[in-house]
């Protein structure tokens, strides 16, 4: 049976923590699903969640005024929702959308916020694994600015 | 193989038998021969010189099948003068047709290995040849991975076959673009981003890869640290090449010659090339 601990601990975000850090983050975490289309954060709200995708694909989109909406990244399982719950003043910075059926474990940005501040080693596992994480989104947006396809 | 069978320096005259519109500016033409020959072998990632009367001579990779008899394919992307007028042949028209050249994708020592294909854009091109390789020699080989990236949704190529090739037994193909409007229900995001979905076993696997070059020097880097050796990994070069023999000296890349140390390299022996600045 798949527990909160379990689907947690499997995660490639949380894999490999310590049982006790596993405990603390499930302290926080609960299962929610995502209607097709719905949107799961939006730009400029309060970023009081993360999220870990289990399953279904999440479009990130940015919107400019007198543009379409654009898809600049699709998420799947494994994949984490954003880090703007960690960098202060902690307001979403774009859109994510499902793209179809979507299962998350929503993870309370605030309770482990608290915890990271109270728990250090906690805090620097978390960016531990988050660093990478927007290391390779980094490098990817570099590319996709390089626009590599067109032309030229 | 190289072309020895005659001068490989005088073109041949082959008949445009058929012209397809891929996406806005990219087209696949298929070639008959009009001399006493009827066939022309080719190995996958080779490529020919395609002369058309009057504008000049061109390096296109071979686009099709390999056990196609009596056929040469070519998927040609318009962006300059010459690449335009050949898109704006007509069936019945003739080309001069030089090659095949250089050396292509390792098909025969890949057998009984996983095959995993990573491709850019137009880069696509030279690797379908691989992909009806193992496809026709399915029990041959592995696992076929085939993962794509393009520009945005419009621009992906072979739309009809990438998803009649997903459906093939053992193989599996995702696609993703740069950009996308609310409707692509696809992937986003550069191609290295659909690693993390490839069911693969480093060790058993040969990775071809082909597209534009800063795209292909982050994918490798990507598979070394996923596991692949290095030997493991193979790359097709471009550059401007002229005699494709290896006599003008225009495809000079380092020590290599594209054209017939070329394009398909090992990512082994050139991997620090990659890294060198205007070269």
């Amino acid at each position: 049976m798949h527990t909160l601990e379990t689907i947690i601990a499997d995660h490639p975000m949380f894999a490999g923590l310590e049982a006790s850090f596993i405990d603390l983050a499930v302290g926080c975490a609960s299962n929610v699903r995502i209607e097709p289309n719905a949107y799961i954060t939006r730009e400029g709200e309060e970023s009081n969640q993360m999220f870990l995708i289990r399953e279904g694909r999440v479009a990130l989109e940015i919107h400019a005024p007198a543009r379409k909406p654009l898809v600049i990244e699709t998420l799947g399982p494994g994949d984490i929702i954003g880090w703007s719950w960690l960098v202060p003043p902690h307001f979403w910075r774009f859109n994510a959308r499902a793209i179809n059926s979507t299962r998350v474990i929503a993870l309370d940005a605030k309770c482990l916020r608290t915890k990271c501040e109270a728990n250090h080693e906690l805090g620097y596992e978390i960016l531990k694994r988050f660093a990478p994480i927007i290391e390779r989104r980094l490098e990817a947006t570099r590319l996709q600015l390089l626009d590599v396809y067109a032309a030229h | 193989m190289q072309h020895t069978e005659s001068n490989p320096m005088q073109p041949e005259p082959w008949r445009v038998s058929e012209l397809a519109r891929e996406t806005a500016d990219t087209f696949t033409l298929s070639l008959q021969p009009l001399g006493r020959k009827t066939h022309r072998e080719f190995q996958p990632g080779q490529f020919s010189m395609l002369w058309m009367f009057g504008v000049g001579e061109l390096p296109i990779s071979i686009s099709g099948d390999p056990a196609a008899e009596g056929k040469l394919t070519y998927t040609v992307r318009s962006v300059g003068e010459a690449t335009k007028a050949l898109v704006s042949v007509a069936p019945g028209q003739q080309i001069g047709v030089r090659g095949p050249f250089g050396k292509g994708w390792p098909v025969e020592s890949a057998r009984g290995q996983d095959v995993l294909v990573i491709a850019g854009g137009i880069g696509l091109a030279p690797l379908r040849p691989v992909i009806y390789h193992v496809l026709r020699h399915r029990e041959e080989y592995g696992r076929l991975v085939l993962l794509y990236g393009a520009r945005n949704p419009r621009d992906l190529l072979y739309r009809k076959e990438l998803a009649a090739w997903g459906k093939q037994k053992d193989c599996q193909v995702l696609s993703t673009v740069d950009y996308a409007g609310m409707n692509w229900r696809g992937h986003v995001g550069v191609v290295t981003r659909l690693l993390r979905y490839a069911r693969l076993q480093p060790l058993q696997t040969v990775a071809m890869m082909c597209g534009p070059e800063i795209m292909m020097r982050v994918v490798g880097r990507e598979l070394i640290n996923r596991g692949l050796p290095a030997e493991s990994i193979h790359l097709s070069m471009e550059r401007n090449m002229k005699c494709a023999v290896g006599f003008c000296g225009h495809c000079q890349w380092g020590p290599h010659f594209i054209c017939k140390d070329g394009p398909v390299f090992s990512y082994q022996d050139i991997a620090p090339l990659l890294d060198k600045y205007e070269l």
